[in-house]
């Protein structure tokens, strides 16, 4: 099992990704690692593009998304850091 | 990259832009490959300009498509080549070029290593030089270990080794893995398609039910190795290969053609796919509102698949091999694992199309 990422860091979007909307969502792609991911849900598109203005992933959480929505979302962003699309600390 | 079924139906849709975009910059060819997808050779004297070239990549950045992949002819052939490529990454695409490395000295190896933006892909389709030779043309194959070696020895990391298998280099496949392993490259596989003059060779090249059996479990066991999802007709074989795993044409794939024209994906230059020019309301106007692509986006009926458990796994194969095979858009792929395009393509009443246009060299015969 990877080792659970550090939600009480700060997170970003990696500087190498470029994100496009589409009607699902968006598609990022990491021009370090040449990986296309699929966010699929809007709610998840917003989150990522908003981390880096928040001082840990837990306050983005709270702030952006509603509780029954959390879990799925904090899920969502795991695997978002082991593509490296998203940065922490 | 496995996709669910949710997100499959939102491809088949079509998106705010292609994933993959193909760009050739000329169709003049220092080569002749006997299977070239672009029947290249010559260059069209119509092909853009700089400024056109240009234009068109500020479009592609506007459109935020974040690579584009870039082929030919052999594109280094473009006196503006380099030009052209520094200006689409100082707009932020990444960008992978095909060549078959007769440019790829050591000095452009030294300009090329080290930008993550940029990737290169040298052709070869051989582990030897007889078999790749006997494809490509003599002294090919050389010249493409040269490009390699100039890559590795400047540091490249990760470029591609890209190899059409045909029943001539399908068993050499493992020795091609470790070559790549050597050049600190990635192999990528595809598949032969009876486009441009691929279609003249076609039979006599292409897998045999058994070899293809054996390479989709060699891909299975190979995940590393790359293959542009172009065996997506094998998923019916078991569980799905990594990728979208269903037609992209015009729907995530296109390609543009050095004149500037507008095809449904690399493996269709024939009028029927074209789908309108980059020179005529840009790009983003031809792939949200052609015709072409908004039938393509349609949802597709299974036609002759229909009652076939697997449809679900392949979807009916690939467009641009039953096109130029004969068969109907509605027929099963010329080559489905279950045998049933050998069914179709016995019953066919008339050969495949031509590919149009044809730019290859004319060819002197001189009587003996």
């Amino acid at each position: 099992m990877p080792e659970q990422p550090d939600f009480a860091a700060h997170w970003s979007l990696h500087p190498s990704v470029s994100l496009r909307d589409e009607s699902f969502g968006a598609m990022a792609y990491h021009h370090g690692n040449r990986r296309l991911v699929f966010l699929k849900s809007p709610l998840l598109v917003d989150v990522v593009r908003q981390l880096d203005d928040f001082e840990s992933a837990d306050v983005a959480l709270e702030a952006l998304v509603a509780d029954e929505q959390r879990a799925a979302v904090r899920r969502a962003l795991e695997t978002l850091t082991s593509s490296d699309i998203v940065r922490v600390g | 990259m496995s996709v669910n079924h949710s997100l499959r139906d939102r491809f088949e849709s079509g998106l705010a832009a292609p994933i993959c975009l193909t760009w050739e910059v000329t169709y003049a060819c220092n080569l002749a490959c006997r299977h070239c997808l672009s029947s290249s050779g010559v260059r069209d004297p119509r092909e853009l300009t700089t400024d056109e070239a240009k234009a068109f990549l500020d479009e592609v950045a506007a459109m935020q498509i974040f690579y584009i992949n870039i082929g030919g002819g052999e594109p280094t052939i473009r006196r503006d080549f380099f030009e052209l490529v520094e200006y689409g990454l100082s707009r932020g695409i990444g960008i992978k070029f095909s060549t078959n490395g007769s440019r790829i000295t050591p000095e452009v190896a030294q300009r090329l290593a080290g930008n993550d933006y940029l990737d290169v892909q040298i052709s070869l389709d051989g582990a030897d030089a007889a078999t790749n030779d006997a494809l490509r043309g003599e002294g090919s194959y050389d010249t493409a270990i040269r490009a390699m070696e100039n890559l590795r020895d400047a540091g490249m990391k990760g470029f591609k080794i890209s190899v059409v298998v045909t029943r001539h280099n399908v068993g050499q496949i493992d020795q091609l893995l470790a070559l790549a392993d050597s050049m600190n490259a990635e192999l990528r596989l595809t598949r032969l398609r009876p486009s441009g003059r691929g279609v003249d060779v076609w039979d006599e090249l292409r897998l045999s039910a058994a070899d293809n059996r054996a390479l989709y479990h060699w891909l299975m066991a190979h995940p590393t190795v790359l293959t542009g999802d172009s065996f997506f007709h094998l998923s019916a074989l078991g569980d799905p290969l990594a990728g979208i795993n269903l037609c992209g044409a015009g729907r995530v794939v296109c390609l543009i053609d050095p004149v500037g024209d507008v095809y449904a994906c690399p493996f269709v230059i024939h009028e029927q796919f074209l789908a309108g020019s980059i020179l005529d309301g840009g790009f983003g106007h031809v792939w949200r509102d052609s015709e072409l692509f908004r039938s393509l986006r349609e949802p597709g009926s299974p036609g002759a698949c229909a009652s076939c458990g697997s449809y679900d796994a392949c979807r009916g194969g690939c467009m641009a091999a039953k096109f130029f095979t004969g068969l109907e858009l509605s027929d099963p792929d010329p080559e489905c694992v279950f045998g049933h395009g050998e069914t179709a393509l016995a019953q066919r009443v008339s050969v495949g199309p031509r590919p149009s246009p044809d730019h290859s060299k004319r060819v002197t015969i001189t009587s003996r």
